[in-house]
């Protein structure tokens, strides 16, 4: 598709007269390229375009009469920016707390219960730490079986209430669990939720309250359109989230929701999910999400 | 006062409106040309009407490759008449099964599921509960098995108790992964040997809050299993949902069933008209 925005900048320079240095007037059609390639990457209509005027900016004046093309130069331009706009380089969770309480949080479907399976392996395994999961969804049919059986698999215990339907008492009466028991690492799994669903957006600014969490995580399915920011926005205004974590990456999308979320909320991106499997976790790279927007 | 043409700022706004539902650049572009040329032939316009116009065009591009909106949830002539569903990870098929297995059992028809996510976890659980809920009968076998041979015995059983309708449920897969969808094909073949002409509806069902790929999980859905039929899931939230105005344009395939909600009543049947309404609100 647009593995060739390069080509495709380079084209709409060539009909441009005057190549020496990027000017206003031969910069026009190619920032049109750039704005539509943008677009079907799915970045936010609002975002694309202050981001072509940056790159605008960055570019004019530039001389081109170089070894590179024009369209090199811009790509390289955009790939910078882009990388930049997302965080430079990965960032950590903190997990100094004893027990670190993280809570995940997202719209429904989005991957929260199979990252919470994958987070706690990853924690597990990679950081020496003793987690337990809390199974916070109570509305979702077999939810809690969910948690239940990729705990299984990663072989990391489950606090569950089936009793209850109280996510708030449950996300407490877990993170007890883990004090008493010497669990050094807490992560509740919650229902999905619309951000406009104000109960429930209520609900879990009260399970946050009450379970004081270290690192809240807003879990986004990559294949988000324009919506994205809508419901970055919404979430981190109840939340105000530590990370944004962009799931299913092992499809073929452009992923530009990633960019909106990080424009929109300013919260680093902190993982991605690349598959189904618990190990298909990988902390974000801001420079391959930005090659991967451009199509490179 | 009307204007013989449309300025420049009166079509950045329904670009903007237009990208902003997701309609994708392409669709969009090729709306706005057609809104120019209506212009161009209907002379003098105004700002209002051009919105009336905009609505008429985007319900025409819906309709030309569409049959007419569904009025029922029918299920036409066959019997048993066979769905099968389909669709990337988490977009909503289990929960669209159980809202249509209601609508269709209280239109009066007995209505089987079959559980043919045998893959992720509790799946098997899940569609169980739905079933519960409705007050329809499940097939399933132990999680791990063969999808294929699910979704036989859901039909050999539907053919058996006289059912109406059977439902089978797939795993979600993310349409780049080829194994996984010869899988897909594998399993609606399997249930011809038991019904020729089955699955007789092969549902996609699309996310709302999906971007443009959404266009290539049609486009590679289809390839692997001949979809007819679309739902749109999860539009009771912010997210309008507007990539189907280019995938109807692209595949003509009817958008069927809307999903407004978690619960077992929020499903209703796609209508044009309502959803051309709601890009604009
Ligand atoms: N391919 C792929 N699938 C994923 C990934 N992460 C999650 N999934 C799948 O996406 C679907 C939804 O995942 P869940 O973990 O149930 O999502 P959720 O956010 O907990 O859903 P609700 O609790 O219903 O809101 C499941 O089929 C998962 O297997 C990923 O990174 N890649
Ligand atoms: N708000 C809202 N949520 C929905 C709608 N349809 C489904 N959901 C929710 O979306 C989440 C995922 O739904 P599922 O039915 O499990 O999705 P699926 O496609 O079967 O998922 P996999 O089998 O894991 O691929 C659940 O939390 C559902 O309750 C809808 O129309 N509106
Ligand atoms: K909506
Ligand atoms: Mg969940
Ligand atoms: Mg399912």
């Amino acid at each position: 598709m647009f593995q060739n925005l390069q080509d495709k900048l380079d084209r709409a320079f060539k009909v441009l007269k005057g190549q020496g240095n990027i000017t206003e007037i031969n910069v026009a059609e190619t920032m049109k390229e750039i704005r539509k390639a943008l677009l079907d990457a799915d970045v936010n209509y609002k975002t694309a375009k202050a981001f072509t005027d940056e790159v605008k900016q960055k570019a004019l004046g530039q001389n081109v009469l170089t070894s590179i093309s024009p369209g090199q130069l811009l790509t390289k331009i955009m790939n910078d920016e882009l990388t930049t706009l997302m965080g430079g380089s990965a960032t950590e969770l903190d997990l100094s707390k004893n027990p670190t309480v993280i809570l995940i949080a997202g719209l429904n479907g989005a991957g929260k219960t199979t990252f919470s399976g994958k987070l706690a392996k990853y924690l597990k395994e990679k950081k020496g730490r003793k987690p337990l999961l809390v199974a916070g969804d109570v509305y979702r049919p077999a939810a809690i079986d969910q948690l239940q059986v990729l705990g299984q698999q990663v072989d990391v215990p489950v606090y569950a209430d089936r009793e209850s339907t109280d996510p708030i008492g449950i996300a407490k009466a877990g993170v007890a669990e883990a004090k008493q028991k010497g669990y050094n690492l807490v992560i509740v799994d919650t229902a999905g939720r619309l951000a406009i669903d104000e109960a429930l957006m209520n609900e879990i600014s009260a399970v946050k309250e009450a379970t004081q969490p270290h690192e809240i995580l807003f879990v986004v399915d990559a294949m988000t359109g324009q919506d994205a920011v809508n419901t970055a926005k919404a979430f981190n205004d109840r939340l105000d989230f530590t990370g944004a974590v962009l799931t299913k990456l092992d499809g073929d999308t452009r992923g530009g929701a990633a960019l909106s979320i990080k424009s929109v909320v300013n919260k680093p991106i902190k993982f991605i999910g690349t598959g189904e499997k618990m190990d298909a976790l990988d902390v974000f790279h801001p420079d391959r999400m930005a090659s991967r927007i451009l199509g490179m | 006062v009307g204007k013989s043409t449309v300025d420049d700022e009166v079509l950045d706004d329904l670009e903007e409106v237009l990208v902003t539902s997701d309609v994708g650049v392409t669709t969009t572009l090729k709306i706005i040309e057609r809104i120019q040329a209506r212009v161009a032939r209907d002379k003098y316009v105004s700002t209002s009407e051009l919105h009336s116009i905009l609505r008429e065009e985007i319900q025409a591009l819906l309709a030309e490759n569409n049959s007419a909106d569904f009025e029922h949830f029918e299920y036409g002539e066959h019997k048993p008449y066979v769905i099968m569903v389909v669709g990337v990870n988490g977009v909503g098929k289990t929960t669209t099964i159980g809202k249509l297995a209601h609508q269709l059992k209280e239109a009066g028809n007995s209505v089987v599921l079959g559980a043919a996510d045998t893959f992720r976890a509790a799946a098997v659980d899940q569609i169980k509960l739905w079933g519960e809920r409705v007050g329809v009968r499940v097939v399933a076998q132990a999680m791990g098995s063969d999808p294929a041979s699910v979704a036989y015995d859901t039909v050999k059983s539907a053919v058996a108790n006289g059912d109406d309708v059977a439902i089978i449920d797939t795993a979600g897969r993310l349409h780049n992964k080829v194994a996984l969808m010869n899988e897909l094909t594998k399993i609606k073949q399997v249930m011809q040997k038991v019904v020729p002409g089955a699955p007789h509806e092969i549902l996609l069902v699309l996310d709302a809050s999906t971007g443009q790929n959404a266009i290539e999980q049609c486009k590679q859905f289809t390839q692997a299993t001949d979809v007819n039929a679309l739902a749109l899931t999860k539009l009771d939230g912010t997210a309008k949902g507007g990539v189907v105005i280019g995938i109807s344009d692209q595949f003509k395939i009817p958008v069927k069933y809307i999903g407004v909600g978690e619960k077992i009543g929020d499903l209703q049947l796609f209508n044009k008209k309502e959803f051309v309404d709601s890009l604009f609100k």
